[in-house]
């Protein structure tokens, strides 16, 4: 009876402060549900779907559309290409950040400026880059074909052929992408103690490799980590340059994943197929993530 | 290791990043210098930078002149504005919610933003697109706006951030005789700007050089943004008449340009922050 | 008369009570120290009193007025924290004028650039930072209103969050270790400060602290909490001299006091070196009990007396007085006893010593850590031979 009398007047508080956190949250909460969640089942439901847009009625066609989907030549050469940029993009940039960001950190002129201009690219339109990077591309007027040809070789038809366009495309993305890396292998860098390389040295790790090898690459370990999944999301993700400078062409040497679905979904509006799509593209993100948490999840428990 | 050896080490470094800042700069450098040639000097291939008969003014007037420049950039201005303000209004309360109140769906709500985080525009842009087009709304602020009103990320953020603010703050305000609203407006806003900042160059960045959604849900001049606008731009060009064509590349990326090299500082830290963080 | 008045407080957190049934009276103007050891549930407790946690059970009442479903800024208390918590983004006068302005200017004329058109505020924030600067200049730190906490040492901070507590005059006062942050020179100088501070407000103050000295030196009273439980509340000389349980005695005193296990013969008694203790209310005989005997009732000497002797096993010297631990020969625990560095002259590490206590000094505890009230019925003679 006293605990009962005694609990009545408690209780509210925490309701009180329950109710105000809903009140708080609920905001975010409506819209991640109205704009993230609900949307993402729809992209998953329509998956199921011949719905087009313009045609009214729809109906469930179970995985006729995956179904179709293996047997798309474009489809096939789109996941290909993105495969391939992707293979070129992401290690390239690292390696280039890394070597950039271990440079700066050890120089003590200018840093300030070098950071300045390898991190440009990234506060920079890249629709815009991409344009200018059109017009050092070109075949005849280009300043890179000319200058190779000062050299005596005379330079590809870059983003114009079928064989060179996806390397074409892979200088833009590594050149765009290697500032944002760089700049996370910086703040990487200086979170190493000073201390572990005095201790390296006295521990008998004379070269500068030595230790590279005994402090710097061990403790960058997280960064790298998360700097190699992002680029890889972000090199997946490709869509502003081909869209801008190649439409998929010449003959889909640069058909990439996003730039299939923009098609299907929004130019053919065959929405059904296209979040078919989607939802293989989602489920390349998902298994990324997954990969990326049990290596994280394996270097925390066995470091 | 003797003086000799440093100073060779050190030439070969500065050399080596010196080189490497000259290639990165590269596409800048043509861009200036062919916004001021003309159409003839630019078809001689030559690689000398400084225009021989100085064409800027023209380029300019003709890149001016094709698409409104200032509507472009308007749009782009209105749209990340709006899309930073009503993120930030809506995270930063639930974000407090979740680091600091006692209520049952936060754990919930914590599946739910990680969730999100792996959910990009490109997946939900689809329903998304044809939710708009029944309602109607394509080719509007609304629809550039609305699917990022909800920034997962930004919420994740600020909740990292809020959980570092010590406890015995909040409750030294709620003894002062704050209400929760209150706290959140007096208290976590004014110590939370280092977030904040960083959250707004990240957002900016991100829907400044967005190109997917405004070319899906924009059709039409009137609401394009930077990115957009220049596609159209190019489609008008005919992609030949690359004078015209740096000078307008010149004149949409520079606004964000010169925010970055004003504020570079802020800008790396804050591109860091929510990096390392997302 | 109490002001502040604790009933039945119980909390657990994921099944572990924290809290068993907190009872505590605080009287008009009364310091109380509520010391324990970490993870004793102190902080919890004060908490809850403040309205920022919430009880399971029980009640608080301040004033005569049942505030337990309160909000924690309608209590009336003030809270000194032990990181200060000064807002980071205002200065020292901002943060003390906080509290003043949060009560007495409506949510609209606070609302920024609109409330300071507002008529009738003007006035009111007038008055407002006349008593902060009365606040301030009674805690000397006048020249400090216009710094921010980042700009000040940690002892400035301290002050600047006591005016804040202090400047609206609550009804309750409470404290959560205000002074482990500071270090040990100012520390002690801020003790006395705060007590003359307490004297001064009148206000009934708990506070809390894991420095028995800090709560011995301060308070008017002594809470010893122990496992979620108050063991004792009492005066300091009084919880010192007679503590009601084992633990309480345990906890304060420094060195411990000395605890050795024995039983009470056929007839009641305990016997132990030379003395004789009688229960007063007899537990059965042949039951185990716990002696506890402080290390200055302890003394030792080179002239074996063939009653308890012991050998000396360590010693410190501390300028003052000496801490001995010697090892009993008979059950094989260890003694420590306190003595002026002029009483252990003769005593080094090795030596055979026989150890005297202090005829009722000895306390007689339960198994369980209950005080069991006894009384020395007998000091055996000296047999002769130990003068030979």
């Amino acid at each position: 009876m006293a605990s009962i009398a005694a609990d009545m007047p408690i209780a509210p508080a925490d309701r009180r402060e329950a109710r105000i956190a809903w009140i708080l949250a609920a905001p975010a909460i409506t819209l991640l549900f109205l704009f993230i969640l609900l949307p993402t089942l729809a992209v998953i439901i329509l998956g199921f779907t011949d719905f087009e847009l313009g045609y009214g009625g729809f109906r469930f066609v179970g995985f006729e559309n995956y179904a179709e989907l293996i047997g798309d030549r474009t489809f096939r050469r789109s996941l290909w290409n993105t495969a391939i940029y992707t293979a070129i993009v992401t290690p390239v940039s690292i390696v280039l950040a890394l070597a950039i960001a271990l440079l700066i950190e050890a120089e003590t002129r200018a840093r300030a400026f070098f950071r300045t201009v390898y991190f440009l690219p990234v506060a920079s339109l890249l629709v815009a880059m991409a344009t200018v990077w059109q017009f050092l591309f070109h075949p005849t007027i280009g300043p890179i074909n000319t200058f190779l040809g000062y050299l005596g070789i005379s330079g590809p038809n870059w983003l114009g052929a079928s064989g060179t366009v996806l390397y074409g495309l892979s200088i833009i993305g590594i050149w765009q992408s290697v500032g944002f890396n760089m700049v996370l292998f910086l703040a990487g860098l200086t979170a190493i103690p000073r201390e572990l390389y005095a201790a390296a040295e006295v521990d008998g790790a004379r070269s500068w490799f030595d230790r590279f090898r005994l402090v710097t690459w061990p403790m960058l370990g997280p960064t790298t980590l998360f700097v190699t999944t992002i680029s890889i999301i972000n090199s997946v993700k490709v869509f502003e340059t081909v869209k801008t400078l190649t439409e998929g062409g010449p003959n889909k040497a640069s058909e990439v994943l996003l730039f299939t679905i923009y098609q299907e979904g929004f130019v053919y509006l065959r929405v059904g197929y296209a979040s078919a799509m989607t939802v293989v593209f989602l489920a390349i993100l998902v298994v990324l993530m997954f990969l990326q948490y049990r290596v994280l999840d394996r270097k925390v428990h066995y470091a | 290791m003797t003086a000799h050896s440093l100073t060779l080490g050190r030439m070969l470094r500065f050399g080596l990043l010196s080189l490497g800042a000259l290639l990165f700069l590269a596409p800048y450098i043509f861009m200036i210098s062919t916004a001021g040639k003309a159409q003839s000097e630019i078809f001689s291939s030559s690689l000398s930078l400084i225009p021989e008969q100085w064409s800027f003014a023209e380029n300019f007037t003709k890149a001016l002149s094709r698409v409104s420049m200032p509507t472009l950039l308007m749009n782009g201005v209105i749209v990340c504005a709006l899309i930073f303000l009503v993120q930030v209004v809506v995270a930063i309360p639930c974000a407090y919610a979740m680091a600091k109140l006692k209520f049952r769906a936060a754990r919930i709500m914590m599946v739910l933003v990680m969730l999100g985080l792996l959910v990009p525009i490109h997946a939900t842009a689809l329903p998304l697109y044809v939710a708009f087009d029944r309602l109607s709304v394509l080719n509007s602020y609304t629809a550039l706006v609305a699917p990022f009103s909800i920034s997962v990320f930004a919420i994740f953020l600020f909740l990292q951030f809020f959980r570092a603010i010590p406890d015995d703050l909040i409750h030294a305000a709620r003894l002062d005789g704050m209400s929760e609203a209150g706290i959140v407006a007096r208290v976590i806003v004014p110590n939370a700007w280092p977030a904040i900042t960083a959250f707004a160059i990240f957002s900016v960045v991100a829907h400044w050089n967005d190109l997917f959604w405004p070319l899906v849900v924009v059709s039409n001049q009137d609401f394009a943004t930077p990115p957009l606008g220049l596609l159209y731009f190019r489609a008008a060009e005919a992609g030949d008449d690359y004078g015209a064509l740096m000078a307008a590349t010149l004149i949409i990326t520079l606004p964000l340009v010169a925010a970055f090299l004003v504020a570079q500082k802020r800008f790396v830290e804050g591109i860091t922050m929510t990096g390392l963080k997302g | 008369m109490s002001i502040l008045a604790l009933r039945g407080i119980t909390k657990s957190y994921a099944g572990n009570s924290i809290l068993k049934g907190v009872r505590l009276e605080a009287g008009d103007g009364e310091f109380i120290a509520l010391v324990g050891p970490s993870g004793c549930g102190k902080s919890t407790l004060l908490r809850i009193v403040a309205g920022l946690d919430h009880a399971d059970n029980g009640e608080i009442v301040i004033g005569g007025r049942n505030v337990s479903s309160l909000a924690a800024a309608d209590r009336n208390i003030a809270m000194v924290f032990q990181s200060y918590a000064l807002y980071p983004h205002l200065t020292a006068g901002q943060n003390i004028a906080v509290p003043l302005a949060m009560r007495r200017l409506t949510a609209v004329q606070r609302f920024p650039f609109i409330g300071n058109f507002l008529p009738g505020q003007r006035r009111i924030r007038a008055d407002i930072q006349r008593q902060v600067r009365e606040m301030a200049s009674s805690l000397k730190i006048d020249h400090l209103l216009d710094r921010k906490p980042g700009q000040m040492s940690g002892g400035q901070r301290q002050r600047v969050a006591l005016a804040r507590a202090m400047v609206r005059r609550p009804s309750v006062f409470l404290m959560d270790e205000p002074l482990s942050n500071l270090d040990a020179n100012l520390r002690v100088h801020a003790r006395g400060e705060i007590v003359e501070l307490h004297r001064r407000a009148g206000v009934p103050t708990l506070y809390v602290t894991h420095d028995q000295s800090e709560a011995l030196s301060m308070a008017d009273r002594v809470a010893v909490m122990i496992g979620g439980t108050l063991l004792q509340l009492a005066p300091p000389q009084d919880i010192y001299e007679d503590p009601s349980h084992i633990e309480v005695a345990r906890f304060l005193g420094q060195p411990r006091i000395n605890v050795l296990e024995t039983r009470l013969d056929a007839s009641g008694l305990v016997r132990f070196g030379a003395l004789t203790l009688a229960a007063e209310s007899a537990p059965p005989a042949e039951t185990p009990v716990l002696i506890g005997i402080r290390p200055e009732f302890v003394r030792l000497s080179a002239r074996p007396d063939g009653i308890l002797s012991a050998r000396i096993e360590r010693t410190e010297f501390l300028g003052s007085e000496v801490i001995i631990h010697a090892r009993l020969d008979a059950i094989g625990e260890t003694i420590v006893a306190r003595m002026t560095p002029a009483e252990a002259g003769g005593l080094s590490v090795g030596m055979p010593v026989s150890v005297e206590i202090e005829p009722d000094r000895a306390m007689l505890f339960a198994p369980a850590g209950e005080r069991l009230p006894a009384k020395t019925v007998a000091v055996a003679s000296v047999p002769e031979k130990a003068y030979g």
